[in-house]
């Protein structure tokens, strides 16, 4: 098991939340604050990464990760080079560990790491050059660290202490990496209670194992919420046998104005994003007031800056 | 070593940044030393001009040997840089790199009309062709002596000399 954390104490890899100390989860919640302010001014970039090669990785497709991603690493003046792997050497049967070493050859800095299967950014990080640091964009069911971490930003943001708030995660906890990324980050912050809400066949057994309070019902498990972190419900669990229908789902987990009224009349609404409406989230919520959907996607960038700029200091 | 009574030291700056003051010069303080400096030399001079800061920690030379600093706050430029009469202040002027970095930072933001540098203490050492337009003290110290300023719970400003690096 790769070590995330080197022998000084230096984050050297992000690959989970799990087993992050607090007090690092807040290192780069502080760090992302001060790239905030640098991203709104005249000139967006600073000059820290100047001369380094960031390769984004992403074996599964995904457009606004990975372009949040671009973006952070040439605010910071670093290189970018984006490689979509599915369609180029996968199809010609190079394994992954070739891949990586023919672009470390390449005198990559840093790799960040998109992969359909748990554990790959592991793999990588185990395999690389000491000086090389991976970040994990997303594996499998297992982790989405970057978007844990944007997410906590959004809530410090708003609601400032993690200590008195009642967070409650709706959706697809089953498949969902951010998720468990997602109550990694709550526990270790301190919030005192952390809800999943989601049908049966959609919650995984065991959960409450991780800390947290499984609910089935929303009526019940909205009550009295500070903050909302809606999932993206996959269409290809609709094929299965997990859901009846979409109507379905959105009748009785999708989020409408009635239902978040259940929860505290300030809460916040989040989405990792894309958003299906009409099935996981009303568009009346998505766009309401109560949404900070689209300051979520601007403190990414933040968020991902101060992540790479700290492993690329380490 | 005796050092001046630090209050002294920050007098005879206020006194000499005065008069050399436009009505539209904006103090830039930097993080730490120089933050809490420009607070004071703003509030001594009266000034009704906003009050800048900057953490250069984004624009530092040494990012490859140190990496990023661990306390990193996020800079604050409440004014429009472009035109700007800049004066940027420092606590202590040694190698000049950290000047070097703030004046980076700065023209990230805007192209000011003209930036100025004032400082409590000059301690020599240069490595870069930068010198202060306003200076408290000139000390020639040691390499192994630092000199920092502290700020205790009243807000009030001290000057330390001590060993060590």
């Amino acid at each position: 098991m790769q070590r995330q954390i080197n022998k000084n104490g230096e984050l050297q890899h992000l690959l989970t939340i799990e087993g992050l100390p607090a007090a690092m989860l807040h290192h780069i919640l502080d760090t992302a604050e001060s790239f905030v302010s640098v991203t709104e001014r005249e000139v967006k970039k600073v000059p820290l990464l100047r001369g380094k090669a960031i390769f984004n990785l992403f074996f599964e497709p995904s457009t606004r990760t990975r372009t949040t991603f671009e973006i952070a690493a040439k605010r910071l003046s670093a290189d970018v080079i984006n490689l979509n792997i599915s369609a180029s050497s996968q199809s010609k049967g190079e394994t992954l560990l070739d891949t990586v070493n023919n672009l470390s050859a390449m005198h990559a800095d840093m790799f960040i790491v998109r992969h359909a299967q748990s554990g790959a950014a592991h793999l990588i990080a185990n395999h690389v050059a000491p000086e090389i640091h991976v970040i994990n964009a997303g594996d499998g069911r297992h982790a989405h660290p970057t978007q844990a971490l944007l997410d906590m930003y959004t809530i410090r943001h708003f609601k400032r202490d993690f200590h008195e708030l009642r967070v409650a995660i709706i959706g697809d906890i089953m498949h969902s990496r951010v998720a468990r990324s997602q109550i990694h980050a709550l526990t270790t912050l301190g919030v005192p209670e952390v809800r999943v809400i989601a049908p049966k066949t959609l919650l995984p057994k065991g959960v409450e194992h991780l800390g947290v309070h499984p609910y089935h019902d929303m009526s019940k498990g909205l009550k009295d919420v500070d903050v909302l972190l809606m999932l993206r419900l996959q269409n290809e669990r609709m094929q299965g046998a997990l859901l009846p229908s979409a109507q379905e789902y959105f009748k009785y987990y999708g989020l409408t104005p009635e239902k978040l009224a259940l929860a505290k009349p300030d809460a916040i609404v989040m989405h990792p994003g894309p958003m299906n409406r009409g099935i996981e989230i009303d568009s009346a919520v998505a766009d309401g007031p109560q949404s900070v959907i689209l300051p979520q996607v601007t403190f990414g960038i933040a968020v991902r800056m101060a992540v790479m700029s700290i492993l690329a200091g380490s | 070593m005796e050092l001046p009574q630090t209050r002294d030291i920050l007098e005879k700056l206020a006194k000499d940044i005065r008069i050399d003051l436009s009505d539209d010069t904006i103090l830039v303080g930097i993080h730490t030393g120089g933050a809490w400096l420009a607070e004071e030399l703003h509030r001594m001079l009266s000034l009704s001009t906003p009050l800048g800061m900057l953490d250069i920690s984004f624009y530092r030379d040494d990012f490859e040997r140190i990496g990023l600093h661990p306390e990193v706050k996020p800079s604050d430029i409440p004014f429009d840089v472009d035109g700007a009469d800049i004066l940027l202040v420092d606590d202590v002027l040694y190698t000049g790199r950290t000047v070097r970095a703030a004046i980076n930072e700065i023209f990230d933001y805007g192209r000011p009309a003209r930036i100025r540098l004032a400082v409590l203490v000059d301690r020599g050492g240069r490595e870069l062709p930068i010198e202060a337009r306003f200076t408290g003290i000139k000390l020639d110290l040691d390499e192994n002596r630092m000199i920092d300023l502290l700020r205790n719970e009243t807000g009030g400003l001290e000057l330390r000399l001590r060993v060590g690096n």
